[in-house]
């Protein structure tokens, strides 16, 4: 990806900023300027807290380029608490040890350097949830 | 609108073609097409192909193929949907037939996967998914499945074991065609050993990638004795689409864009399921051919798994599956595939399945699925020769 791919990305990829539906209250994440659900503008911003549960998961052992020093890894849909879906990687635990069901929260990770002179990509990963803030 | 009918096919075994190059191959299929059924004229070429430009470092697929197969001046562009390319080229030239716009068009579909490394190709699949919000993750394709395929499994109480039969039948049937990439028997006991990819996706889930092409003649019906005995009638052809991404979905267990495209189809073709006498399933994995079958009206929500069996879907089975071999053994060149399962249908049709041959078969239908199932392509074809 290049730079500019990533930048325009920053506030969702840091703070999980999403949007709100002005018509229907609907919560989106990502972003995405017509509400699905009433097909009406949505253009508020909103914060996501950053919490939900597993919906889905898979543990990659043939990643895509780029991804490969990674492997093996575990991706999932994270269902947020606000209503919509995530994909994301999850991360500080053991694959076999993943549960559907299982509460995680947001944090922000290295996703991916591109070579020795290239970019660091920072971006959300999603732990199981500490129980401070679960 | 017109009624449209397919006079000739054409195609290439799905194999790693080191001699050929994308045009090579395409023009492998068109030819052959050609020399089924020659109209001596034709108005226009549509190419289904995916990733040419990531992997095989060509675009412009129209153009370059028309020219490369003698139809310099002929009006030709390529067709992108994903996997879902080939049958969208399909339905493409079945709409210029129809709509009056052409007479004589071929749908062709191509993909050289093999000049790039397993990497580079892993990459270039994963751009049928949601690039910001999916593959920037570091997800691949199959791992997107296999999300699907792990929620499956928990919602509905199904095991990785039950999904054997998929790949059990794909395997037996690709041994009797000549045109696929690995005819050989695999069994439930090696699908459950299989090499992990994207848990719970093994080897034996996955269909395998592979360069080839293939070609389809189509014609307004009424002309279509003139060049053929056996014209195949197109009674339906129908896209709808979903969120690229999973994640967009309220509902992933069900394939919502399979459903309106096969009810757009059936609507069409004045058929229920029971009418069909044998389908192509996008078995890409072999969850997506447990969920095609549960969104066409063969199997209940959640028992999909269920017809993974001989007696359901093998050749003599209840609604013959994969009768080719599918995807699973007939190979997946992804941009090529909507049009092998059509040339798949027509020999049925025809009665030139040779050993695979599904008896007394009047009524086919093909499903060619883009990404994660947000491009779905529905055909349903009829015998009238």
């Amino acid at each position: 990806m290049r730079i500019p791919r990533h930048w325009r990305l920053q506030d969702q990829r840091y703070r999980m900023v999403g949007e709100v539906c002005d018509n229907c209250g609907e919560k989106l994440f990502p972003p995405r300027d017509i509400c699905p659900e009433c097909s009406k503008p949505a253009c508020t911003p909103y914060t996501f807290n950053g919490r939900g549960e597993v919906y889905s998961y898979s543990t990659i052992y043939q990643a895509p380029e780029g991804f490969e020093e990674f492997v093996p890894y575990t991706v999932a849909l994270v269902k947020l608490d606000e209503g919509p879906m995530i994909t994301a990687q999850l991360t500080d635990v053991e694959a076999a040890e993943v549960r559907i069901g299982m509460p995680v929260e947001m944090v922000t990770r290295r996703m991916l350097e591109e070579g020795e002179d290239g970019l660091i990509i920072y971006g959300y990963k999603f732990r199981p949830a500490l129980a401070a803030t679960a | 609108m017109r009624d449209v009918s397919i006079i000739a096919i054409g195609q290439t075994k799905v194999d790693e073609h080191w001699g050929k190059s994308l045009r090579h191959l395409a023009a492998d299929a068109i030819l052959a097409a050609l020399a089924e059924a020659n109209p001596g004229r034709i108005d226009a070429l549509y190419v289904g192909n995916m990733i040419s430009g990531e992997v095989a470092g060509q675009e412009h697929l129209g153009a370059l193929i028309a020219d490369f197969v003698g139809l310099r001046g002929v009006e030709a562009v390529k067709v992108e949907a994903a996997c879902g390319s080939g049958a969208a080229a399909v339905r493409l030239g079945y709409a210029a037939v129809a709509g009056g716009l052409c007479d004589f068009v071929i749908a062709a579909g191509v993909e050289k996967m093999t000049d790039a490394n397993g990497g580079e190709v892993t990459a270039a699949l994963a751009l049928a998914a949601d690039g910001d919000y999916e593959t920037s993750q570091g997800l691949s394709f199959v791992s997107i499945n296999a999300l699907l395929m792990r929620r499956y499994m928990y919602e509905f109480g199904v095991k990785h074991e039950d999904f054997a039969g998929f790949a059990v039948n794909a395997h037996k049937n690709a041994i009797g065609n000549p045109n696929a990439m690995f005819p050989y028997p695999v069994t439930a006991q090696a699908f459950a050993k299989a090499r992990m990819i994207a848990d719970p996706i093994n080897l034996l889930d996955s269909s395998p990638i592979g360069d080839g092409a293939a070609a389809v003649v189509l014609c307004p019906t009424e002309m279509a004795r003139q060049f053929t005995e056996k014209p195949v009638r197109v009674m339906a052809s129908a896209i709808a689409t979903d969120s690229v991404a999973l994640h967009d979905r309220h509902d992933p267990m069900a394939l919502q864009a399979a459903y309106l495209s096969v009810q757009r189809a059936y609507s069409l073709a004045k058929i229920t399921p029971g009418d069909i006498d044998l389908f192509e399933t996008h078995d890409a994995f072999t969850i997506m051919a447990a969920l095609e079958l549960e969104a066409c009206g063969f199997a209940q929500r959640g028992q999909g798994t269920r017809l993974a069996q001989a007696g359901e879907i093998g050749i003599d089975g209840r609604i013959p599956v994969s009768t080719m071999g599918g995807l699973k053994g007939r190979g997946h060149p992804v941009g090529a595939t909507g049009v092998y399962q059509i040339v798949e249908l027509v020999q049925q049709l025809r009665g030139e399945a040779g050993v695979n041959q599904v008896k007394d078969c009047r009524i086919g239908m093909a499903q060619n699925i883009g990404g994660s199932g947000a491009t779905v392509v529905t055909h349903i074809l009829e015998r009238i020769g």
